[in-house]
C-alpha cells in the first residue's frame, strides 16, 4: 500500500472543545502507528487550523496556569518538532485580526527545523482534493 | 466486498451521531462488507458495560454487541477511556482498547473512512 496521505483540518476554538487536542494527538500518533501495519505502509499527516480553528495556532497560550491543563501551542511545537506539517488559513487569521506576529512560527525552542505554514484557503483545498482521506474535527 | 473504517468521536448522550454511526455499520455489515470502529473522545462512552436502557436516552449495547457478533470491529481510545474513569475491566465483551495508532493504521488498508467527529 505505501504511503497513505491524510488531512487533519480542524475547525473548532482550542479548549472549550476537545477536537483539536484529539486531531493534535491523533495526527501526532502517526509516528507509532507503524506497530500496526504491515512493512513499508506509513501514514503521511498535515494538520490544518481553519476558521475559528486559527486560534488554536495563536502563540504564548497559558492553558496550564489557567485550567492546569496542557495548551494546544505546547501539541503544534510538537507537531513541528516531529516535522509533521502545521499548516494555518492566512483568511481566517485576517477575519480574527490576526497577523503571523501573533502565531506559532516555529518550534526552535524544543529544536524543530520545521516552521508553521501560513496558507490560502485555496492551497488547502488543493490538498483537500490530493489526500486519501479527510478528517474533520 | 469493502472495508469501511468508522472514526466516531460524539457522544452517546447529546448527539445523534453515534446512533447514526451504528446504523451505517449496520447497513454495510448487511452488504457484506467489512467494518472497523474507533470510539474516541465523547464516543468511549461505549466503552462502559451495563449501562441502563431508559426508554428516554440512546442505548446502543444491544446493537453494538449483534455487529460485533457479525464481525465488526470496535476498538476503544484508550487514553479517552481512561480520562473519563472508564477502565479495562468496564470494557463490554468483545471491544479493544488501544492507542491512537491504532486508527491511523486502519486508514492504510481501509477502502473508506467515515470520520464522525465529535461536539
Amino acid at each position: 500500500m505505501g504511503a497513505v496521505n491524510l488531512l487533519f483540518v480542524v475547525q473548532r476554538p482550542p479548549y472549550k472543545s476537545e477536537n483539536p487536542r484529539l486531531a493534535l494527538t491523533h495526527a501526532i500518533a502517526s509516528q507509532t502507528a507503524e506497530i500496526y501495519m504491515d512493512d513499508g505502509d506509513s501514514v503521511v499527516p498535515i494538520i490544518v487550523f481553519v476558521g475559528d480553528g486559527v486560534l488554536n495556532a495563536v502563540k504564548d497560550q497559558q492553558a496550564m496556569k489557567v485550567y492546569g491543563v496542557t495548551s494546544t501551542e505546547s501539541h503544534i511545537k510538537s507537531c513541528l518538532m516531529i516535522d509533521l506539517p502545521v499548516w494555518v488559513c492566512k483568511e481566517d487569521m485576517e477575519r480574527l485580526g490576526l497577523k503571523e506576529d501573533n502565531m506559532i512560527t516555529n518550534a526552535e525552542d524544543m529544536g524543530a527545523d520545521l516552521k508553521t505554514k501560513f496558507v490560502s484557503f485555496a492551497e488547502i483545498q488543493k490538498e483537500m482534493d490530493a489526500v486519501k482521506h479527510l478528517l474533520f474535527f | 466486498m469493502g472495508e469501511l473504517t468508522l472514526g466516531v468521536f460524539s457522544s452517546l448522550v447529546g448527539s445523534m451521531s453515534l446512533d447514526f454511526s451504528f446504523k451505517i455499520a449496520e447497513a454495510a455489515i448487511a452488504k457484506g462488507h467489512k467494518v472497523n470502529m474507533w470510539l474516541s473522545g465523547n464516543a468511549v462512552m461505549m466503552a462502559k458495560k451495563g449501562q441502563k436502557a431508559f426508554k428516554d436516552y440512546s442505548h446502543n449495547e444491544k446493537l453494538m454487541k449483534e455487529l460485533m457478533g457479525k464481525g465488526m470491529e470496535i476498538t476503544v481510545c484508550e487514553a479517552c477511556a481512561e480520562a473519563r474513569g472508564y477502565h479495562k475491566e468496564d470494557v463490554p465483551e468483545g471491544m479493544k482498547r488501544a492507542s491512537m495508532d491504532w486508527y491511523l493504521a486502519k486508514t492504510v488498508k481501509t477502502d473508506k473512512l467515515l470520520h464522525i467527529g465529535g461536539e
